[in-house]
């Protein structure tokens, strides 16, 4: 049967965190009618385990739908799932190029928050229509009109006839899935014309090898082609293509051009098939890829090294294998003198490098340390050469060194106007330059900040919130690089410096940093027979001094009754303490103390 | 394995206070008349109806501890004892300790107890100050210890441990040392010093804890004692004690010759022992049992028992973990012969890297604790640990 494009809806919802996106899509799919109630999962979009757990969207993914409209008419709904966190802001603009149009939704009790504008802005900048819908009216403290007139103060788009619904409860729902069909245009594009393809995502899957994501813009693919990805230059026979049905790869004869759907070839690795990239047919290319591919760079690196030594060879393979399924992963091998042999890893944020952590210690079975992240600096040294540093312990010799550059965000924060004053003070002590702030409404306020990225990737998204009460909310995106005074600061335990705890810092910070460092590794590194000094230093000038006294004496316990349980307990928990430790010289440190820079803030 | 009758120390848990002490977290509560009856019946069921595995006969010592043992009439004491003998052979030399604490005992009651065979008392002095003794919620002043003591004397104990604790909150030096003249100069035969612990669900772990966690950071504590002052009260305690006749044969107890607790030293050396009544512990040719804490099931059904065999691992590190409280400390040639394997086989590493840290003494056969590895011996034995 062939396909009428006039009845093909493609669009994503987009939404700040917990504005009740993902179950506004599983509704969708449940009145859609094409899984019953008892096959819905609680949330069919997010199949993988850590995704349902932090109740976050990791992997953009699609599903097709049928629906049948008031208008009599069955149409082909291709919903496609977007990343709503800003680690994975280049996914997510790749995934609304897939669309034609976007499901704004909006919390009726929260309104309008920071994502939600970045969000908005960004479907604009794609061409998008913008379908808003005010979700949770359900809720007591829910405010559906003044939401409305959020909408259309702040994003400047017309929602008076928003659907107010309760994606929890279902209501209105119905009336959401119609506007889909009357205010979202169809797709356009030649379905005879050369091939020309957008790939939103890609999977690696043991079985089927590659399975790349695409919107079909021009022309058709089929299984026999010869596809040709447009900027990778890779090359493969199309095996199969397919749409998306409910959690499964449902095969068909062949995308035509407004469909979305999936293609497999003979790929075996998603390096091949990056996101963004074009597909056309090798026979019969187009003239010109689509706008817009980049390749994602990393931003946040970290060394990550096996707890047991004798994992180091399992840690690669489970990289390898993570790295077939996030072409946005980086790592190569690295030594520290202080952890042995791991990986520097890079990550697209600090939300990316946790997932990844979690998943080789879920996943893989495997005990890691992980050294604090950084940014990745630009070094200038004499004579012109500049080096991408994301190692802190690479960093040449200052005498070497002309000047330092480190990336700066522009960063928006929306917050209620009593939170201003403390959201100010933190973006300023975080080294921000003020750009501007607005009152978007009486009470509320968008604030504009250019932050260095290595003061916001530590602890910045907590601080906000605790500063807030809650209230604040935030996004950003990469300016670019900007000179600034770095320095390397050093930490010596036992006077030996240990490389795995070396940071780049600005320098008019260094002391308040080192000398926070130092108190916290003297919680951190358990007492010995010895006095530890913990020493800070920028180059051979110590900055700060902790000291680790010595093992103190025993209290003289009673032996209880003959109760040499008890005792054997207490001497297996001093001997199972040492088991997590990393020697370095004679000094033992706990695993936990090579992320103690990022806990600098705590209080 | 011992096909014959195997020799045993026992142990009796009586639970029973008048009230709980503000640092005790043994096993221990108040109790009225009626419910202590049914608890020693109980006792007397299990005492001379357990079997074990070996056949057990002679005893070499029995220990009566708690709790407080001697707030028992003397006729349930004198029931406990006949069941003892009545199941077990108690060998004529057998040292046989009750727990007392001053105020539950007169001149008579220790006479009773003396005549039923009892010949070495433990008393719970714990500080000669009544200040401090009011702190750690004691029932009895220093005064009444002094009567309890004569009141022993008389009755005929040759025999007699005096238990202090030091380290109390706001305690001084030179306080602590006014403890330890104190105590010595009334020349018990054994002295047990310990140092205060701040013991979870006690109700000095309210009150102290944080402090407790702040002098464990290596900060200043402000009430408890700090770190030197703990180690000066230690030195003092060795220093008096020793110019009085004592010698320290163990991490925290003194004696004069011929006066160490045998029944204590029973456990470093790992030698057999039953345990009767709720919570206690027994070790019997490889196996260890414990009794469950639940006194109403105690009563009602009888011991629950847990079970646990140990290995061979165990055994080793018991060995040397115990054995290393003593001052004699352990000898390699016994390990041998009781192991059957090359001590240094197992831990001649350990022994290595202890002895030059300075922490164990290596002399001919025996190994043992310096001075400083006394100080920390949780560390020292933790490392004979293995893996």
């Amino acid at each position: 049967m062939a396909i009428d494009q006039s009845k093909i809806r493609n669009f994503c919802i987009i939404a700040h965190i917990d504005h009740g996106k993902s179950t506004l899509a599983d509704r969708i799919i449940e009145k859609t009618g094409l899984l019953t109630s008892r096959e819905m999962q609680a949330q069919v979009l997010d199949n993988m385990d850590l995704e349902r757990e932090r109740g976050i969207t990791i992997k953009s993914q699609a599903v097709r739908i049928i629906y049948n409209a008031n208008d009599g008419n069955e149409y082909i709904f291709n919903l496609i799932d977007t990343p709503g966190h800003v680690d994975f802001n280049y996914e997510v603009s790749r995934s609304l190029a897939a669309c034609d149009g976007a499901i704004l939704v909006v919390d009726a009790a929260q309104g309008v928050e920071a994502q939600t504008l970045a969000n908005v802005y960004l479907a604009l900048d794609h061409d998008l229509d913008v379908v808003p819908v005010i979700n949770k009216i359900d809720l007591p403290s829910a405010d559906p009109d003044k939401v409305v007139e959020e909408i259309e103060d702040i994003i400047g788009i017309e929602a008076s006839d928003a659907p107010r619904i309760s994606a929890k409860t279902g209501l209105n729902v119905e009336e959401v899935l119609e506007q889909i069909v009357t205010k979202i245009p169809a797709p356009k594009g030649d379905k005879d014309a050369p091939l020309k393809a957008l790939i939103f995502d890609s999977l690696y899957d043991s079985y089927k090898g590659v399975i790349v994501f695409c919107r079909i813009m021009e022309g058709t693919i089929k299984p026999g082609m010869r596809m040709h990805m447009m900027a990778t230059g890779a090359e493969a026979d199309v095996v199969e293509v397919g749409y998306f049905g409910a959690g499964q790869f449902i095969p068909c004869d062949e995308l035509p051009a407004g469909m979305v759907g999936y293609v497999t070839a003979s790929i075996k690795n998603v390096k091949d098939t990056r996101v963004g990239d074009t597909i056309t047919d090798a026979k019969n290319p187009c003239k010109e890829a689509l706008p817009g591919y980049k390749k994602v760079q990393p931003m946040v690196y970290c060394g990550m090294y096996p707890a047991d030594a004798a994992k180091y060879g399992d840690l690669r393979d489970a990289l390898e294998k993570l790295q077939l399924n996030d072409a946005s992963l980086f790592f190569e091998s690295e030594t520290s003198i202080a952890l042995g042999f791991g990986f520097r890893c890079g990550f697209l944020g600090l939300l990316h490098l946790e997932i990844i952590q979690e998943r080789l210690e879920r996943e893989y079975n495997l005990d890691l340390v992980t050294t604090a992240p950084g940014v990745v600096y630009k070094v200038h040294k004499f004579g012109g050469e500049v080096i991408e540093l994301t190692n802190p312990s690479n960093l040449p010799d200052p005498s070497e060194i002309e000047y330092m550059e480190e990336p700066i965000v522009n960063a928006e924060v929306m917050v209620s106007s009593e939170y201003v004053g403390a959201i100010m003070d933190l973006c300023q002590e975080r080294r921000g330059k003020y750009i501007s702030m607005e009152y978007i409404e009486q009470t509320r306020a968008l604030i504009k900040y250019e932050l260095p990225l290595n003061e916001i990737i530590y602890d910045f998204f907590d601080a906000l919130k605790s500063r807030s009460r809650g209230y604040a909310s935030f996004d950003y995106e990469i300016k670019g690089y900007e000179k600034s005074d770095l320095v390397k600061l050093d930490i010596l335990v036992n006077k030996e410096e240990v490389d795995a705890l070396s940071f780049i810092v600005f320098a008019g910070t260094a002391y308040e940093r080192g000398r926070k460092m130092c108190e916290k590794l003297k919680e951190e590194i358990p007492r010995h027979l010895f006095e530890i000094p913990i020493q800070a230093a920028i180059g051979s000038k110590v900055i700060a001094r902790e000291t680790v006294k010595a093992m103190r004496k025993d209290v003289l316990a009673k032996c209880y009754g003959g109760d040499i349980t008890r005792k054997r307990k207490l001497l297996d928990k001093q001997k199972e303490g040492k088991k997590r430790m990393r020697q370095v010289g004679n000094v033992e440190i706990p695993q936990e103390a090579f992320m103690s820079v990022l806990k600098l803030d705590e209080e | 394995m011992n096909e014959g009758k195997v020799s045993t120390e026992i142990y009796i848990h009586i639970p029973f206070c008048v009230k709980k002490c503000a640092y005790c977290d043994f096993l221990s509560f108040a109790g009225n008349e009626e419910l202590k009856h049914r608890y020693v019946s109980a006792l007397i069921y299990e005492i001379e109806h357990r079997v074990y595995k070996p056949k057990v006969e002679d005893v070499t010592s029995v220990f009566i501890g708690g709790g407080t043992p001697s707030i028992l009439q003397i006729d349930e004491i004198e029931r406990i004892m006949h069941a003892v003998r009545r199941r077990y052979r108690i060998l004529p030399r057998a040292e046989v300790t009750i727990e007392v604490n001053p105020g539950t005992v007169d001149y008579k009651k220790l006479r009773e107890m003396h005549e039923l065979g009892i010949n070495r008392l433990s008393i719970g002095l714990q500080s000669t100050n009544n200040e401090e003794l009011k702190l750690l919620v004691r029932i009895h002043s220093y005064e009444e210890f002094l009567a309890t003591y004569d009141a022993a004397r008389d009755a005929g104990f040759t025999n007699i441990n005096v238990d202090l604790i030091g380290a109390l909150p706001t305690q001084k030096p030179l306080t602590w040392r006014e403890n330890v003249v104190k105590v010595a100069e009334l020349k018990p035969e054994h002295i047990s010093a310990y140092s205060l612990i701040i013991e979870e669900g006690t109700r000095f772990y309210a009150l102290y804890s944080d402090d407790e966690a702040r002098r464990q950071r290596g900060e200043r504590p402000i009430a408890l004692p700090t770190e030197e002052e703990e180690r000066e009260m230690d030195r003092i305690t060795k220093e008096v004690l020793e110019s009085y006749g004592y010698h320290r044969y163990e991490i925290s107890n003194y004696a004069l010759p011929g006066f160490e607790c045998e029944h204590n030293k029973g456990y470093w050396t790992r030698k057999n022992y039953l345990g009767f009544g709720i919570g206690a512990a027994g070790m019997l040719e490889g196996i260890r049992y414990q009794n469950g804490k639940d006194i109403m099931h105690y009563i009602e059904s009888g011991p629950d028992i847990s079970e646990q065999m140990l290995t061979r691992k165990d055994e080793v590190e018991e060995y040397m973990f115990l054995g290393l409280r003593m001052d004699k400390g352990v000898t390699m040639s016994e390990f041998e012969r009781l192991f059957n394997i090359p001590f240094r086989d197992v831990y001649g590493e350990t022994t290595d890297s202890l002895e030059r840290d300075g922490l164990i003494e290596v002399d001919g056969d025996a190994i043992r604790l310096t001075e400083h590895g006394r100080d920390i011996s949780n560390y020292v034995l933790s490392e004979y640990i293995i893996g």
